[in-house]
C-alpha cells in the first residue's frame, strides 16, 4: 500500500483560519474607491408588452450617474447553452416573470440609486401568462418566447435497447408518477459584484461566482468585447450549489455601466432577488415504468418527464439530459427509454443545483424500486445488490465504470445502520429506508463545443526555493477545493503542505471551467498533479546534472532530496546555498540532508524561475447519440444511504433521527472535507425532502422569498450522519479521486422517503413532506375501511 | 437626519453620526469596515449578522445603529486573542467546522456565549443555542463536534 505524507490527510482547510476570524474578504467586503453603487428595475408582471420606457426623471435625480435600458445594449442575446441562448440583458419588447430586468441605475449610493428606480416610467400592457405546466400546455395556451409551440423550449427523445418488448416479458411492471416543487439553493451568501472599467480599456469584474471562465466569456461576448480584456475574480464565496454558475444579468448591467461611468460599480442582490434571479431546482414531475423479473432483475425502464423552467432556458438544456441520463447507473439495466420535455412558464428561470437533473429521478425511482422490492418479496437491499454495476460495466447510455464501489457503499450503510435488525421491525410510527445514488465526476464536455482544455495550472517556485505557488483559475466557493489542490501539489512535489500557497479564482490564472458538475477534484486536480510532477521533474534534472548521478536516483520526500542509494556529496551545492544566505538563521548545514528549498535554488539559478505546467481534458469518451454530451464523464462516484425517522402519527411531523453514509469517492484527499460534502449534501437532501418549496401566488410573485419562510434545515432538523468513505481508487483520477460534492445528495430524499413509508404505510408520490400533506395522508388513510 | 452615537465594539470606544435607518449591521460593516460580522439576509432570518450586544446574541441587521447608542459590542473581529486564535476558532478550524465561512462569524460568537454561560453543554444545548444560525454547508455536525470539543479550561 502507497503511502501519503499529505493527501487522505484530515489536514485542516487552508482557508479556515481567515474564515474563522473574519478576516477572509466575499464581495461585499470589497469597497473601491470612487465606487458607485447600482440597483435593478424588475419587472412587477409576469407577462406583459413593454409600451414605453421613460427614464428621464430618474437620470434628473441628483447623484445618479448612469440609467440604462435595452437601449444601451446591442440585443445580443446569451444564456448558458448555445443550443438555447434565450436572454438578454434588459428586457426588450417584453417581461416574462415578476422580477424580470428592466432597467439597471448606477448612484453614488444604492439609496439614491434605488429612489432613482421608482422614477422610472414603464408602461406596461399586460398579458395572460402561463404559472404551471399544466397551463403552459394547454391547448391554445399564450407563449413565453413565440418561436417554441406550447411552450416546450427543450425536448429529449433517448432509446437505448427496446424497453416495449422487455417490458413485455417482465414479470412485474409498475408506473408511478412523482412530483417534486421548485426550489432555492439558499446559500448563505447573496450574489454580488463589482464591475471595474478601467482607462485601457480593460474591465475587471469581482463576483460571487462559481464560474469564473463562463462569466468571462458571457460578458465579453455580451457587451462586446475580447476575451483578452475581460478579467473575472472571485474572492471567497459564500456558497454555490449551482445557481452561481452562471453569468447573471447583475454582473453584465455592473459592467456596463463602470464602462459607461469609468468608475467602479457594485451590485449585489437582496434575499428576495436570490430566490428570483438564482437558477436553482427545476420542479420535475416523472412517470416511471420500471420492469423486473421475478427473481429482481432489472429489466426496462421507461422515464417519462416534464420539468417547469421558468421563462428562460440557463442550464435547463443539462437539466433536462441529465433527467434522462443519470438513470443509466448504478443498475445493470440493458433497456431504458426517455422523455423529457422542458416547459417554460411566466415564472423566474431555473437551472442547476446539487445533482444537477438527477436528484428528482434519482428519487423517484429509488422508491419504486422499493414498492418493487416488497412486491415481489424482496428485501431493498438485496434488490440493489443483485443489479448494481461493477467497475468495467458500460451503462446502456454508454456510461463506462472505470471504478464503481457500489457493493461497498450498500454492504457499509446495511451493516453500519443495523439495518437487519431493524427492518420491517421497528414499531408504528418509526421507520428505516435505504437507497442509493449515482453521479459524474465532472461534465465530460465543457458547455460551449470546444476542445478547450477544462483546466489549466501553473506552479511557481519562489527564487529563494522555499515557497511554491499554485496558480488555477478553478473556484473555491467554500467545497475545500483550494485546500485539495495544495494537498495534491504537496504530496506529488514531496513537500510538506505549509510551503504550497494557493492562488484561484482569477482567470488570469489560466482556464478552468469553474465549480459545477464535481469537476474540480478530478480535472483540476490532474492539472495540479501534471504541474507538479513538471516542477519536480524540472529540478531533478538540474540536481541530476550538479551532482553527477542518474535522475532515477533521486527523490524528494517531506521537503528533502532522497538518494536512493545515498553516498552521494552535495556540499558544493550547499556551500553554495550557504554563500547566498550570510547572517541567515534556520538553514541547512554540516550534515543535514539536502532541503527541496537548496534544490530548487540551486534549480532557480541554473534556468531561471521554475514553473510547471499542467492541463487537463477527458479522453475521449463513449457515447454517438444526440446528447450523449451530458451524463458522460471521465469518472462516476456512488452512494448508499440508510435513514431512520419518526413520523408523528397525529401531526404528521417528520423527525429524521439517524442517517448512515457511504459514498465512494474514489480516493479522499481530505478526509474531513469529503465528510464535510457528505453531511452538507445530506442536509440539503433533507431540507428538500421535508420543507422546501418555493411558492408563488395567482399573479407569479413569489409568496415566501425568504429564509423565515422558505425552510431549511437548522441545527435541530439534521441529525448525525455516520460518515463512511468507500475508495475504489477510479484509475482515471488524481491519485484516484473522483466526485462527493453532488452525488451524495442523490439517495436522501428516496432514503427519506422509503423509511416514512417503513413508519407509515404511506407512499408519498409529491414533495415536500410538509406536515400538513402527511397528516392528511395519515388522516385519509384512516378513514379507508 | 444624523444622530450621534457613541458605543463600543470590541474594547474600543465609537462616536459616530448615523441615518435614523442605519442598522447596526451596516454600521459595522460600512462605517466601521468590521466586515467579519456578515449580511446573509438582512431581515433577521439567517443569524450571519450574529454580534454580541451586551453580553447576548443578537442578529445585528434587526437592530438600529442608534438603538445601540450606549452599549457594548463584540464581533468576530473582538474574538482573536492577542495569543492567536480563540480555542473555539481553533476547534472551528481543526474540526473541519468551515466550509464556505459565511456563517462562521456568527456561528462561533452564538456558540462562545453559549460557552460562557454553560461551560460544558450537551449536544441538545449546542443545536438549541445555534438553531437561529443558519448554514447550508456543512449540515452543522462538524459545527456542533468542534464546539463539543473546546476544554472549557481553555476559554479566555
Ligand atoms: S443578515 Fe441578519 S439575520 Fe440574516
Ligand atoms: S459554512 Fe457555508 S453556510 Fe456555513
Amino acid at each position: 500500500m502507497t503511502t501519503y505524507s499529505t493527501v487522505n490527510s484530515r489536514a485542516p482547510r487552508l482557508d479556515a483560519p481567515d474564515k474563522a476570524t473574519g478576516s477572509a474578504v466575499y464581495i461585499d467586503d470589497i469597497r473601491l474607491p470612487g465606487m458607485l453603487f447600482g440597483a435593478m428595475l424588475h419587472s412587477p408582471l409576469a407577462h406583459a408588452k413593454i409600451l414605453n420606457i421613460d427614464t428621464r426623471g430618474a437620470k434628473r435625480l441628483s447623484g445618479v450617474k448612469s440609467v440604462v435600458t435595452y437601449e444601451d445594449t446591442g440585443l445580443i442575446k446569451y444564456g448558458v447553452s448555445p443550443a438555447r441562448y434565450d436572454e438578454l440583458l434588459f428586457c426588450d419588447g417584453k417581461v416574462r416573470y415578476v422580477g424580470d430586468e428592466v432597467a439597471a441605475v448606477a448612484a453614488v449610493d444604492l439609496e439614491t440609486a434605488v429612489e432613482a428606480l421608482s422614477l422610472i416610467n414603464v408602461e406596461y400592457e399586460e398579458l395572460p401568462a402561463v404559472l404551471t405546466m399544466e397551463e403552459a400546455l394547454a391547448e391554445g395556451a399564450p407563449l413565453v418566447h413565440d418561436e417554441y409551440q406550447r411552450n416546450i423550449g427543450a425536448e429529449v427523445h433517448h432509446e437505448f435497447g427496446d424497453v416495449e418488448s422487455a417490458l413485455a416479458q417482465c414479470d412485474l411492471v409498475r408506473t408511478d408518477t412523482f412530483r417534486s416543487k421548485r426550489q432555492d439553493a439558499a446559500f448563505i451568501e447573496p450574489q454580488g459584484c463589482i464591475a471595474d472599467y478601467d482607462g485601457r480599456g480593460y474591465l475587471t469584474l469581482r463576483s460571487s461566482t462559481q464560474t469564473p471562465h463562463y462569466v468571462q466569456r458571457t460578458i465579453a461576448m455580451v457587451l462586446g468585447l475580447p476575451i483578452g480584456k475581460v478579467r473575472v475574480v472571485k474572492p471567497y464565496v459564500g456558497g454555490g450549489f449551482g445557481p452561481k454558475a452562471a453569468a447573471n444579468a447583475m454582473e453584465m448591467a455592473a459592467c456596463l455601466m463602470s464602462m459607461k461611468t469609468g468608475k467602479p460599480v457594485k451590485m449585489g442582490f437582496t434575499r428576495e432577488e436570490v430566490f428570483l434571479h438564482s437558477r436553482a431546482r427545476h420542479q420535475f414531475v416523472h412517470t416511471l415504468t420500471t420492469g423486473v423479473k421475478k427473481d429482481g432483475t432489472i429489466v426496462a425502464l421507461k422515464n417519462e418527464c416534464y420539468l417547469e423552467g421558468g421563462a428562460y432556458t440557463s442550464f435547463g438544456i443539462a437539466t433536462i439530459y441529465y433527467a434522462g441520463s443519470l438513470l443509466g447507473g448504478p443498475y445493470r439495466l440493458q433497456n431504458m427509454k426517455y422523455d423529457g420535455y422542458r416547459v417554460y412558464t411566466n415564472k423566474p428561470a431555473c437551472g442547476a443545483q446539487r445533482g444537477h437533473g438527477g436528484v428528482i429521478a434519482r428519487a423517484a425511482w429509488e422508491q419504486q424500486l422499493d414498492r418493487i422490492a416488497e412486491e415481489i418479496g424482496m428485501d431493498p437491499v438485496e434488490l440493489r445488490l443483485k443489479n448494481m454495476m461493477e467497475a468495467g460495466d458500460v451503462s446502456c447510455n454508454e456510461l463506462k465504470m472505470n471504478s464503481l464501489g457500489m457493493r461497498e457503499c450498500i454492504e457499509a450503510v446495511r451493516d453500519g445502520s443495523g439495518w437487519k435488525e431493524k427492518k420491517g421491525r421497528l414499531p408504528k410510527g418509526k421507520g428505516i429506508g435505504m437507497a442509493c445514488g449515482f453521479f459524474v465526476s465532472g461534465a465530460g464536455f465543457p458547455i460551449y463545443r470546444s476542445d478547450t482544455y477544462h483546466a489549466t495550472v501553473s506552479i511557481h517556485v519562489s527564487e529563494d526555493g522555499g515557497t511554491v505557488h499554485v496558480y488555477t483559475a478553478s473556484a473555491e466557493i467554500g467545497q475545500g477545493s483550494d485546500t485539495a489542490f495544495a494537498m495534491i501539489a504537496a504530496e506529488t512535489i514531496g513537500i510538506p503542505l505549509d510551503s504550497v500557497m494557493i492562488s484561484s479564482g482569477d482567470t488570469e490564472f489560466g482556464i478552468d471551467l469553474g465549480a459545477y458538475s464535481s469537476r474540480q477534484t478530478l480535472m483540476t486536480g490532474h492539472a495540479t498533479k501534471e504541474a507538479a510532477v513538471d516542477v519536480r521533474n524540472q529540478i531533478l534534472a538540474v540536481m541530476a546534472r550538479e551532482l553527477k548521478v542518474d535522475i532515477s536516483e533521486l527523490d524528494i520526500k517531506d521537503g528533502l532530496i532522497v538518494f536512493k542509494h545515498g553516498g552521494v556529496d552535495f556540499s558544493r551545492l550547499r556551500a553554495r546555498y550557504i554563500r547566498e544566505h550570510r547572517g541567515w538563521q534556520g538553514i541547512a548545514r554540516g550534515n543535514d540532508p539536502l532541503t527541496f528549498q537548496e534544490a530548487a535554488r540551486i534549480a532557480y539559478l541554473a534556468r531561471g524561475t521554475i514553473i510547471g505546467r499542467g492541463k487537463y481534458k477527458p479522453a475521449e469518451l463513449g457515447g454517438s447519440h444526440k446528447g450523449a454530451a451530458v451524463g458522460t464523464s471521465p469518472a462516476y462516484g456512488c452512494s448508499a444511504q440508510v435513514v431512520e425517522v419518526s413520523v408523528d402519527m397525529e401531526t404528521g411531523r417528520i423527525t429524521v433521527e439517524k442517517m448512515t453514509d457511504a459514498h465512494d469517492c474514489g480516493f479522499a484527499i481530505n478526509r474531513t472535507s469529503v465528510e464535510g460534502q457528505m453531511q452538507g449534501s445530506l442536509s440539503m437532501g433533507l431540507g428538500e425532502a421535508l420543507y422546501e418549496e418555493v411558492k408563488f401566488d395567482e399573479k407569479g410573485r413569489i409568496l415566501n422569498p425568504n429564509l423565515g419562510e422558505y425552510k431549511i434545515p437548522t441545527s435541530l432538523d439534521m441529525p448525525n450522519v455516520n460518515p463512511i468513505i468507500v475508495e475504489s481508487h477510479e484509475p482515471y483520477g488524481p491519485f484516484g479521486a473522483k466526485e462527493v460534492g453532488e452525488g451524495a445528495i442523490m439517495p436522501t430524499i428516496p432514503a427519506i422517503l422509503n423509511a416514512v413509508y417503513d413508519a407509515t404505510g404511506i407512499r408519498f408520490q409529491e414533495l415536500p413532506l410538509t406536515p400538513e400533506r402527511v397528516f392528511m395522508a395519515l388522516r385519509a388513510k384512516k378513514q379507508k375501511p | 437626519m444624523k444622530t450621534m452615537i457613541n458605543l463600543t465594539v470590541n474594547g474600543t470606544k465609537h462616536e459616530a453620526a448615523v441615518e435614523p435607518n442605519r442598522t447596526l449591521v451596516d454600521f459595522l460593516r460600512y462605517d466601521l469596515e468590521l466586515t467579519g460580522t456578515k449580511k446573509g439576509c438582512d431581515m433577521g432570518e439567517c443569524g450571519s449578522c450574529t454580534v454580541i450586544l451586551n453580553g447576548k446574541p443578537v442578529n445585528s441587521c434587526l437592530v438600529l445603529a442608534v438603538q445601540a447608542n450606549g452599549s457594548e459590542i463584540m464581533t468576530i473581529e473582538g474574538l482573536k486573542t492577542a495569543e492567536g486564535l480563540h480555542p473555539l476558532q481553533k476547534a472551528f478550524v481543526e474540526k473541519g467546522a468551515i466550509q464556505c465561512g459565511f456563517c462562521s462569524p456568527g456561528m462561533i460568537l452564538a456558540a462562545n456565549n453559549l460557552l460562557q454561560k454553560t461551560p460544558t453543554p450537551t449536544e441538545e444545548e449546542i443545536r438549541t443555542a445555534l438553531s437561529g444560525n443558519l448554514c447550508r454547508c456543512t449540515g452543522y455536525q462538524k459545527i456542533i463536534e468542534a464546539v463539543m470539543s473546546v476544554d472549557k479550561q481553555d476559554i479566555p
